[in-house]
């Protein structure tokens, strides 16, 4: 078997820094490595060169389940197996569907919504490599910490841009 | 940064209107300051204070489980419910809680779509408002059915009697919104809160505490490859947030409108409720703020700036609400119809014309103050116009329910209604669940939302640099 290798984390000031930081990585080609900041910096994405998130899909997925199985549920019980004479209305009047269906579109959607984050991110996940670091409990406060994964090839280099950025308290944690 | 914040210590530079006072002010206006002001809110002893009143919703909770207990075990003759008023105090504590929940949904999901960078301060507070009204909320309809055991009745379920629901009733159209409209806010919430957790945790001096909040933040490790996905969903929520709360006061609205009672069955009345329920929510929001920044010291997170912002909104929902009074009145001749005249006479000068009248002065009167600026940037004037609002609204569902129904087409079943000391009580309860949940809330959770204040301060911009800013002002002012 062989020794698990480490992750190298770093951080730094501000916005700014990491958003360079993440520029020159992505660059150089370096893709295992990922930003954790206190809150969401925009355009970072751009600066990592991450791909959009697939999430809409999702949602867009549980929302028409939602809005065909609620209208479906509704036509078959209130029209065709149970259906009840109010004021002499049609028994599958499919104005009177719309509220819940509408409702049930938005509850099945906001379900996929919720879920589909947590899938895709892979959470809960209560532990990770980059938590070892010493100065962790700032990215959530006021740090922009930067991490390198085993799994890249450059690796080394990494190291070397990061350095050259003068980037903070540079630890390879073990995973 | 802390000399660029200081330079404004009013909330608006008055030498160039179209700039904005930042959002956090003083010596909070730092990443580490902001973390360290919320959590320490969590992390400090327990104030005696915050025990005090803690006791003091417990006990009303309890005078809420005794008057459900009774109320069960007697029936709803317990109510002051007679042939003519079938629905009294406990529809109008329905509409009245529910419509409060609204404006917790418009600050978190509304003013994000539209961008409105200053809800941040107050939209953690505002949703757990939002959740804890519509649990107080949903009380009522669920004790309502009388036979509280058989509520499952009103869900699509199979059972032995061959039986479903009627899809074509308000009522049961009002089940799926409330409780779409409790379980999406919950989530929407939760979701807010992760990387706040993650925050508590990270802070945590105490191994339950790294625990709980450890727990509760699903491991959250602020990885911009989660932020992106996290980001979208937090749009998404906001996205589909923003059309739930319409359809929720809107289908309550229905339970009237689609009556065929003098005073309920008028087109006007969703658009009118929504109005209202934000009008009512945000009365409620700047009274508890008001509170929390001075019992906690959040001046510089939620100034004045945040609190006139919410008075604007006051006002321009209040004069909607009024307007909706006078167009209704206008309706009730223009209609020629003589049992809607009756209905709107009888309203303004009939038996409850003292609650009408009440309600006329807390909704459209009072918020007429926040005309003047000096008024609604004043502490005690918008916490004072935020309970006379939040009074007036309850009499706003009081007097539509209430002087529709005790008079009827059928005179002989004319009456005049009177609450029991169970409607009182019971209502009363509300309150003390409300202020349980809300105060163990600003308790244990992050009141206001950390990362995303942090978010809309200026440093957060990865190509904000200081000193060019700087200059950039001097040179315009030049």
């Amino acid at each position: 078997m062989p020794e698990p290798k480490p992750t190298l984390v770093c951080y730094f000031d501000t916005p700014a820094d990491l958003f360079h930081a993440c520029e020159k990585l992505r660059d150089t080609g370096i893709k295992h490595f990922d930003a954790h900041t206190p809150f969401p910096v925009h355009g970072l994405e751009k600066a990592m060169g991450l791909k959009p998130t697939k999430l809409p899909w999702i949602v867009l997925a549980c929302g028409t389940t939602g809005l065909f199985g609620a209208t479906l549920m509704q036509w078959w019980m209130s029209g065709v197996d149970y259906p009840i004479n109010i004021s002499g209305k049609p028994a599958a009047a499919f104005q009177a569907f719309v509220p819940l269906s509408f409702e049930v579109t938005i509850l099945l959607s906001a379900f996929g919504c919720f879920f589909g984050l947590w899938g895709l991110t892979k959470l809960p996940k209560f532990y990770d490599p980059v938590m070892k670091h010493p100065s962790w409990h700032r990215a959530t406060d006021d740090k922009f910490f930067v991490s390198i994964e085993p799994a890249e090839p450059k690796f080394e280099e990494a190291r070397k841009i990061l350095e050259s950025l003068g980037a903070h308290e540079m630890v390879e944690v073990e995973p | 940064m802390s000399a660029a914040s200081a330079q404004y210590a009013i909330d608006i530079d008055e030498r160039d209107p179209s700039k904005r006072a930042p959002l956090v002010l003083g010596q909070d206006a730092s990443f580490p300051a902001v973390t360290d002001r919320v959590a320490k809110i969590v992390e400090e002893k327990t104030p005696r204070t915050w025990l005090l009143f803690l006791a003091l919703a417990v006990s009303l909770a309890l005078v809420l489980a005794g008057s459900l207990a009774k109320l069960v075990w007697d029936g709803l003759g317990l109510w002051g419910l007679n042939n003519g008023v079938f629905w009294a105090w406990d529809i109008t504590g329905f509409v009245f809680w529910i419509g409060i929940g609204h404006a917790g949904t418009l600050i978190s999901a509304i003013l994000f779509l539209l961008r409105q960078k200053w809800r941040t301060s107050i939209n953690r507070a505002a949703e757990a408002m939002t959740i804890f009204a519509v649990l107080a909320a949903l009380i009522y309809p669920t004790f309502h059915v009388g036979r509280v055991w058989l509520l499952y009745w009103v869900f699509p379920l199979p059972n032995q009697m061959s039986m479903w629901p009627n899809f074509k009733s308000p009522l049961l159209w009002d089940v799926f919104a409330v409780s779409t409209y409790a379980t999406v806010s919950v989530l929407f919430w939760f979701v807010g809160l992760v990387p706040d957790f993650a925050t508590l945790r990270d802070r945590a001096k105490t191994k339950t505490r790294a625990i709980v909040y450890g727990i509760l933040s699903l491991g959250w490790r602020g990885s911009h490859r989660h932020w992106l996905t996290y980001e979208k969903a937090y749009l998404i929520f906001a996205g589909l947030s923003t059309p739930l709360v319409l359809s929720v006061h809107t289908i309550v609205s229905f339970d009237f409108a689609t009556s065929i009672i003098p005073g309920w069955h008028t087109t006007i009345f969703p658009p009118y409720f929504v109005a209202g329920a934000v009008f009512s929510g945000f009365a409620m929001v700047v009274t508890l703020m008001v509170i929390c920044r001075k019992a906690f010291g959040l001046e510089n997170l939620l100034t004045i700036r945040h609190l006139e912002n919410m008075n604007k909104i006051i006002l321009a929902t209040g004069s909607m609400v009024g307007y909706a009074y006078g167009m209704e009145f206008f309706i009730a001749w223009y209609s020629g119809n003589e049992y809607e005249r009756f209905a709107f006479i009888n309203r303004a000068f009939g038996p409850y014309a003292w609650a009408y009248w009440s309600m006329i002065s807390c909704n459209v009167l009072a918020p007429q103050l926040f005309w003047f600026k000096k008024l609604r940037r004043s502490i005690p004037v918008m916490f004072a116009v935020g309970i006379f609002v939040n009074i007036g609204m309850w009499f706003e569902r009081f007097v539509i329910i209430v002087t529709s129904l005790h008079r009827d087409y059928l005179p002989s079943s004319w009456s005049y209604f009177r609450p029991s000391i169970w409607d009182i009580s019971l209502f009363v309860g509300t309150f003390g669940l409300f202020f349980t949940l809300f105060l163990l809330f600003v308790r244990f959770f992050p009141v206001i939302a950390i990362a995303e204040v942090k978010g809309v301060m200026p440093e957060a911009d990865p190509h904000h640099h200081p000193e060019a800013d700087h200059a950039a002002t001097e040179a315009a002012h030049a």
